[in-house]
């Protein structure tokens, strides 16, 4: 495989595949020298449309540990700011030299009209309404690390699912893996169709809370809001948020979860997110190694990976 | 890494036929035995002494080694595993995959460490390791034992400790196992 632009293109052996390589860079990631030199001579361009800090960071320093060269492109002082499109920027840093470039947008579809254009591999950092695939990677390794598999694990992914790529990645992949996902979120924050979605959807949360494995908390996107779809976040919160009323109704060792960045005392409760059972800053550390496997297993190994 | 997964992964691929078998099981147990004694005798004692196996093949014949010196002595040897993939320095030339993760649960600073691996061949999986080992802290000395050393060697590397010196083609392939060792040839499977 050269690319990853969906979590749909892996199948099952390919997540399988990724989430054993992880484990080695979580060793390696843990290690007083967190770096090897297996891609080295490599150059990795960061391609963010979007505005982003741990993708973006997490991306990079994957890169670094890999030994690769990274060239950070960002919009705010590039040459997209004099009007330069899409294509010549792309083609501008291919004539450079990159191996792979990670593309953010805020359109659905950018990272794979990429990939019709260059030679490197495109790996896809997040396009709009559409995937995040290495964010459902990073929470696959999560639960897996935490409770041994995600075989017939009950996963709840909890508010704004229509704009969220982390959502529609995460269905994939969490069903891909054998777990059963509902969706729970009031029908103005669910796509317009769920059409071919291995899911359930609901809009009781407390009906759903003592039987959960993972909760998953989507974080609400209000600047992706254009309509209005709710009455006010209060009322989001007080029936959708993760309080640590409802918290308290989780079987033990429910795992929380929340891909970031929060808004502490809207869809999370503050006390909720710091408390020992949730896995958030477990989540980021992961997110480095998933990256790094991605990185080796696209550019190093040779080996085909779906 | 054990030759018979370095063979059979593609685009080599193949099945290995057996032609001789060099060293039965009792000749590596009393191989290990020997070895065992020759690291004692030239580190005298097992004081800051660790033992790490390299993935696959190395794994083991450490683990057994391990025994031997716990025999021998009445302590136990620390003992990890390596796995150098991300070290190698054909990555990109042939598919590189880690077999397993590396362990080793010690700070390796100060320490003797001795290398454990199945075969000895061009010596570049040797130097990848010692690559990774610097990663894992400064060694105070780094030794290297063998169950066979075939020849070929690519690199200036050679080991302190060999359980028999086999001298071969490039092609054959030589396959070490509890049941001992043997030497054949990979035939391919495709046309």
């Amino acid at each position: 495989m050269k690319h990853l632009l969906s979590m749909a293109d892996l199948g099952v052996d390919g997540i399988e595949e990724i989430l054993r390589v992880t484990e080695s860079f979580v060793e390696v990631t843990a290690r007083d020298i967190p770096r090897v030199p297996a891609l080295r001579g490599k150059t990795i361009v960061s391609l963010f449309y979007e505005e982003s800090t741990r993708t973006r960071l997490s991306f990079e320093s994957a890169a670094k540990r890999l030994s690769a060269d990274v060239m950070t492109f960002s919009v705010a002082t590039s040459s997209v700011q004099k009007g330069e499109s899409l294509k010549d920027t792309v083609e501008t840093i291919q004539a450079m030299g990159m191996d792979a470039v990670v593309v953010r947008h805020a359109s659905a579809g950018v990272p794979w009209q990429v990939s019709q254009w260059v030679d490197a591999s495109v790996v896809n950092a997040g396009d709009g309404w559409h995937e995040h695939p290495t964010q459902a990677l990073l929470d696959a390794y999560t639960i897996r690390e935490r409770l041994g598999s995600l075989e017939g694990r009950r996963i709840a992914i909890v508010g704004d699912v229509k704009h969220s790529r982390v959502a529609r990645s995460n269905v994939l992949g969490f069903h891909a893996l054998g777990a059963e996902v509902t969706l729970v979120a009031p029908p103005t924050l669910l796509p317009p169709s769920l059409e071919g979605w291995p899911c359930e959807v609901t809009t009781d949360l407390d009906a759903l809370l003592p039987k959960l494995d993972v909760i998953y908390v989507l974080r609400m996107q209000r600047e992706r809001m254009t309509e209005a779809v709710l009455p006010s976040m209060r009322e989001y919160t007080s029936r959708y948020g993760l309080t640590a009323r409802r918290a308290a109704n989780l079987p033990d060792g429910a795992l929380v979860m929340h891909p970031g960045p929060m808004n502490r005392g809207v869809e999370i409760a503050a006390e909720v997110a710091d408390a020992p059972g949730t896995v958030i800053t477990r989540q980021v550390a992961n997110g480095v190694a998933v990256r790094m496997a991605v990185l080796f297993l696209l550019l190093g190994s040779g080996a085909s990976i779906a | 890494m054990a030759e018979r997964e370095r063979y059979l992964t593609p685009p080599l691929g193949g099945v290995f036929v057996a032609r001789a078998h060099v060293m039965t099981a009792d000749d590596v147990r009393r191989a290990v035995t020997r070895i065992a004694h020759e690291i004692l005798e030239r580190n005298r004692g097992l004081s800051e002494l660790v033992l790490i196996g390299l993935q696959t093949g190395g794994v083991p014949l450490a683990e057994r080694l391990t025994e031997e010196l716990a025999r021998i002595e009445g302590t136990d040897v620390p003992v990890g595993t390596l796995d150098v993939a991300f070290y190698r320095d054909d990555i990109g030339l042939r598919p590189v995959l880690p077999e397993t993760v590396t362990n080793i649960p010690f700070d390796l600073t100060g320490r003797t460490v001795v290398l454990v691996d199945d075969v000895l061949f061009t010596g570049r999986t040797i130097r990848a390791a010692l690559n990774a080992l610097a990663d894992y802290g400064r060694a105070k000395a780094v030794q290297l034992a063998v169950m066979v050393d075939r020849g070929h060697r690519e690199l200036p590397i050679r080991p302190d400790f060999v359980g028999k010196n086999l001298p071969t083609r490039r092609d054959e392939m030589v396959d070490v196992s509890d049941e001992g060792v043997v030497l054949g040839d990979m035939v391919p499977t495709r046309p």
